[in-house]
């Protein structure tokens, strides 16, 4: 078989352009950089980065007009689903790197930004992949840039710690999605995810296939940090310098769901069992159903004892995790339109809340509880930009956070719409994001209610400003116009 | 100028005091002022224009129609007379919020932001925006009452915010099931009350919606939120939770529970009937026993909102239309007394212990005249709102069933008990401790005066002329219970 070389290279512009970037950025913050300043690096180096993205967005223009081109085995996909999710990926890692420029990184700047680059190329590539070979490959990218990039503060032995825990942790869910693919592979003899569904559905049920989907499930519930495999997630969130955080915390998990949904709803149609209540069926959905029940309620709960803001955030976004999953277990395109939609809002939502967590944090002197008092007085406009993240997570209208929760909830009710299946789940999701509220306010009611001990102005550069309020426009515009997105992503979610 | 435009008038206002310099307070207080001024003008000519019957449709264009979401605004003689209680409450609200002097800019917007999404509550007709304007009133009002409150005011603000949203989340539930058992086509409400859905489904839908927007009503026994919260809040937001918040409740039970579910209505008559009897019995004895000033015009809203859901179990004329005029007519008593006991008094005494006051008629004889004409509408006297509210509802009672309206008639001899033992205890009696040293009290304010009148007035005017609202809540109410059937 001959290989067409020219729609490869089309195909992985934007990869192979972030590659020579970060080569570039290695390079240049080795021979300009050594003696500078960190912080003049940070900015040199970054803007180079910044620089870089945006140029990797430019051959997504030219594929816009590439509707399903497939290469050989699905390695490599493009479509419009595609290049969305590659130019939201792209966006969110500018915004990481603009957060990162105002942060302290330690003197490894190069490497930093290197780092960060590698992890948005692994990301990249999971998107633009129907093939488990290279989403695995892609995946196991991305994950050892994030840890490398967790334990970045080299002298915080609480980062160290949690890159050891996220790395541990992730090693042993990659062995099990490996393992699973292995016996899909034995049983369907491929690995491309059409092909796989093909094979699964003229095969019918088998003990192996079960065992297969449940080891995949495995490895990819760690990337989105579902319970019960969740545990590394609040340390890493807690112990990674804060934009590191912010990427694992929303690049990573808008790649990996999306990978998620293209796996179960292609590969694994095949599979889908059933969560409706009084009618549970083993499959997937079923599987999810308990996990998302599982993690709405002990990220919620958890979330309301911690001290921590970057652990709250944690635990807040197992909780989230959850509401997502309950679109999945709808296990309809409607489902699927709806898990999409609000991973885009949820990786805006928390990339602003990280961020405003960052700039302040190093300026206030900690991320506990504790430090943010009173912040409505001194960062008043980051508050305010806190203040819509947050009540957007809480679910409050007219945001963005409100209307993507509605959406899954709806599409969940409309799979059973007779019966109500999934009214049990659904309940379940909204109930939860009623006690959700009390920790959001508890955070809320520190920055805007509690008195600062020390009252001086937080002064944040404006670059940081705008990164973040582009945020928050976004996040509200997604709330009051989401209809172009929704429309959009509806369309094309019936061709995946 | 239509009626929506209080809205967004309200919202620009809110907008516009963001944008303005911290320390200029008073520019931000009569910017305040002026909005809340516009949209009371805006809701009385709204009333005005009004001829009577119908729905005059304000805007009615496709939202996100994925969903069959429509942005869908009207008013009819059932919201009409909300909106002008809001107007009111809010251009009051602002006038005995003028002694604030810390934060005053993030105080007013918070306050607009409130009203705006009430102005939206009350003309919503699509379900979805009435639950996106009905979540968007619940946030502000936690940090209105965290920040500028008093006596233990973050946990009466959190306690507040996490009862409404649990409600919420009940009609939350409860639209979905409605929605999609309906088809799955459109939030509107007016359309979907067209088709209404299958039986066993409303039978448990209902008391999910009503029940959810019932604890923002204060209904027993889900109403424990409102009297710490109205405590824990600084006046104007007492006034408001009181004045208004409730009544967002009351209506949207009105509005989306009973208008959609008629057959899960029927089931559930009966149960709110007597839920609200046992709240109007259950506010007035509780309000009979408290020390604290407050507390008792707390409980004493549970009772009165207890009038208005057993008016509207009654399901007959007399009843509803009763129900919705004392919607307006509590809303103007609890604003009024509410600025009595938490502007007047409380701002100058610093207590509000019945104990600790006493022989205030003295030294602030105008807050006693207040508090005189605020308590006779409260008790129901003839000639005030409250007498012509109450009557009619315990009117529609009887028809129901005569035991209903014997025992909410009991409530009204507890009331004078409790009222006629504060206006003793508080402004005659032995001096208190701070009329002692009467000498540093600060006279009343003009602010004071105007709001106190115009409240006042607004009692005097629907007692005494009654069909100035009544012709429209009555025409109304007869539609709505043919649209019923």
């Amino acid at each position: 078989m001959s290989v067409a070389y020219a729609p490869i290279v089309r195909a992985l512009g934007s990869e192979t352009a972030l590659v020579l970037v970060a080569l570039a950025v290695l390079t240049l913050d080795f021979i300009i950089g050594r003696k500078r300043e960190v912080a003049k690096r940070r900015e040199l180096v970054g803007a180079v980065a910044l620089f870089g993205l945006a140029l990797s967005a430019v051959p997504l223009v030219g594929q816009v007009g590439m509707t399903n081109v497939l290469l050989p085995g699905e390695t490599l996909v493009v479509n419009p689903l595609v290049i969305i999710f590659k130019f939201v990926l792209i966006v969110l890692t500018a915004v990481t790197v603009l957060i990162s420029i105002d942060h302290d990184i330690g003197t490894h700047v190069g490497e930093y930004f290197a780092m960060l680059l590698f992890g948005a190329i692994g990301m990249l590539l999971l998107v633009g992949t129907e093939e488990f070979l290279t989403i695995f490959v892609a995946l196991e990218l991305t994950s050892i840039s994030l840890y490398v990039l967790t334990a970045f503060h080299k002298n915080s032995l609480r980062s160290q710690e949690a890159a050891l825990k996220y790395f541990l942790f992730g090693a042993i869910a990659t062995a099990f999605l490996l393992f699973g693919l292995s016996y899909i592979y034995g049983l369907t003899g491929a690995t491309n995810l059409r092909d796989i569904g093909a094979a699964l559905a003229k095969k019918g049920t088998d003990p192996l296939l079960g065992v297969g989907l449940l080891c995949v499930l495995v490895g990819l519930g760690f990337k989105v940090a579902m319970v019960p495999f969740h545990l590394w997630a609040p340390d890493a969130y807690e112990g990674a310098p804060t934009p590191v955080t912010a990427f694992i915390a929303t690049g990573s998990k808008v790649a990996s769901f999306f990978v998620l949904v293209k796996v179960l709803m292609v590969a694994f149609a095949g599979a889908v069992g059933s969560a409706y209540w009084g009618a549970f069926e083993s499959g997937w959905a079923m599987v999810l159903g308990l996990t998302a029940t599982a993690s709405m309620v002990l990220g919620n709960c958890a979330a309301i004892v911690q001290r921590n803001v970057k652990r709250l955030l944690a635990y807040s976004s197992i909780a989230h995790a959850g509401y997502i999953l309950v679109g999945l277990v709808a296990a309809s395109s409607t489902g699927a339109t709806a898990v999409l939609f609000y991973v885009i809002v949820y990786a805006i939502t928390n990339l602003g809340a990280f961020g405003v967590v960052a700039a302040l944090a190093s300026r206030a002197g900690g991320d506990d509880l504790e430090h943010f008092n009173g912040m409505a007085k001194r960062a008043p406009f980051l508050s305010l930009l806190m203040l819509v993240f947050v009540l957007s997570l809480a679910g409050i209208p007219p945001l963005g956070g409100f209307f993507g929760k509605f959406y899954l909830f709806a599409a969940a009710v409309e799979c059973d719409a007779e019966m109500f299946g999934l009214l049990w789940l659904v309940a379940l999701g909204i109930v939860m994001s009623a006690v959700s509220l009390y920790y959001y306010l508890v955070l809320m009611k520190h920055m805007y209610v509690l008195p600062a001990k020390d009252e001086t102005r937080i002064a944040t550069p404006g670059h940081l400003k705008m990164a973040l309020a582009f945020c928050a426009a976004g996040v509200v515009l997604l709330g009051v116009f989401p209809e172009p997105i929704l429309a959009l992503l509806k369309a094309l979610v019936v061709r995946l | 100028m239509r009626t929506d435009w209080t809205i967004y008038l309200t919202f620009l206002g809110a907008g516009l005091i963001m944008l303005l310099p911290r320390n200029a307070k008073n520019l931000i207080r009569w910017v305040a002022l002026l909005t809340g001024a516009a949209g009371l003008a805006l809701g009385l000519h709204g009333c005005i224009v009004y001829d009577g019957t119908g729905f005059v449709h304000l805007a009615n264009v496709s939202w996100i129609p994925s969903l069959g979401v429509r942005y869908h605004l009207a008013v009819d003689g059932l919201n009409l007379p909300l909106v002008l209680l809001n107007g009111i409450v809010c251009v009051t609200g602002i006038l005995f919020s003028w002694n604030i002097e810390e934060r005053v800019k993030e105080f007013f917007a918070f306050f607009l932001t409130l009203i705006a999404g009430v102005y939206g509550v009350f003309m919503a007709m699509d379900l979805f925006l009435l639950f996106v304007f009905y979540e968007l009133a619940i946030v502000p009002k936690y940090f209105i009452i965290a920040i500028w409150g008093s006596t233990r005011k973050e946990y009466g603000a959190m306690k507040l915010v996490l009862y409404s949203f649990v409600g919420s989340a009940a009609v939350f539930i409860g639209v979905l099931a409605a929605f999609f058992a309906g088809g799955g086509q459109t939030f509107d409400i007016l359309e979907m009350a067209k088709n209404p859905i299958a039986r066993h489904v409303q039978v448990w839908v209902f008391p999910l919606v009503f029940a959810g927007f019932g604890v923002l009503a204060g209904m027993w026994p889900f109403h424990t939120w409102a009297p710490t919260g109205h405590v824990a809040a600084p006046t104007a937001a007492s006034m408001l939770l009181a004045g208004v918040v409730m009544k967002l409740g009351s209506y949207a039970c009105l509005r989306a529970a009973m208008l959609l579910f008629p057959s899960g209505l029927a089931h559930w008559q009966w149960w709110i009937a007597w839920l609200g009897v046992i709240g109007i019995l259950y506010g007035a004895a509780v309000a009979l026993v408290q020390k604290d000033f407050k507390f008792i015009i707390g409980y004493s809203s549970v009772s009165h909102m207890g009038f208005v859901l057993l008016g509207l179990a009654t399901l007959n004329r007399d009843g509803m239309s009763g129900a919705v005029l004392q919607m307006f007519s509590h809303g103007i008593v609890a604003s009024l007394l509410f600025a009595v006991v938490g502007r007047m008094v409380y701002d100058r005494t610093h207590t509000r212990q019945l104990d600790e006051l006493g022989g205030l008629a003295k030294v602030i004889p105008f807050a006693c005249v207040t508090f005189v004409i605020g308590g006779a509408a409260s008790m129901g006297m003839p000639g005030f709102s409250g007498f012509v509210a109450e009557i009619q509802v315990l009117i529609g009672a009887f028809k129901m069933s005569p035991w209903l309206a014997a025992l909410a008639a009991l409530s009204i001899a507890v009331t004078s008990a409790y009222i006629l033992n504060a206006l003793h205890k508080v402004f005659y009696g032995e001096d208190g401790r701070d009329v002692q040293s009467a000498t540093a009290m600060p006279p009343i304010s003009v602010p004071e005066i105007v709001g106190a009148v115009i409240l006042m007035a607004t009692l005097v005017i629907v007692g005494l002329y009654p069909q100035s609202l009544l012709n429209m809540i009555q025409a109304n109410v007869d539609s709505f219970l043919g649209g019923m059937r």
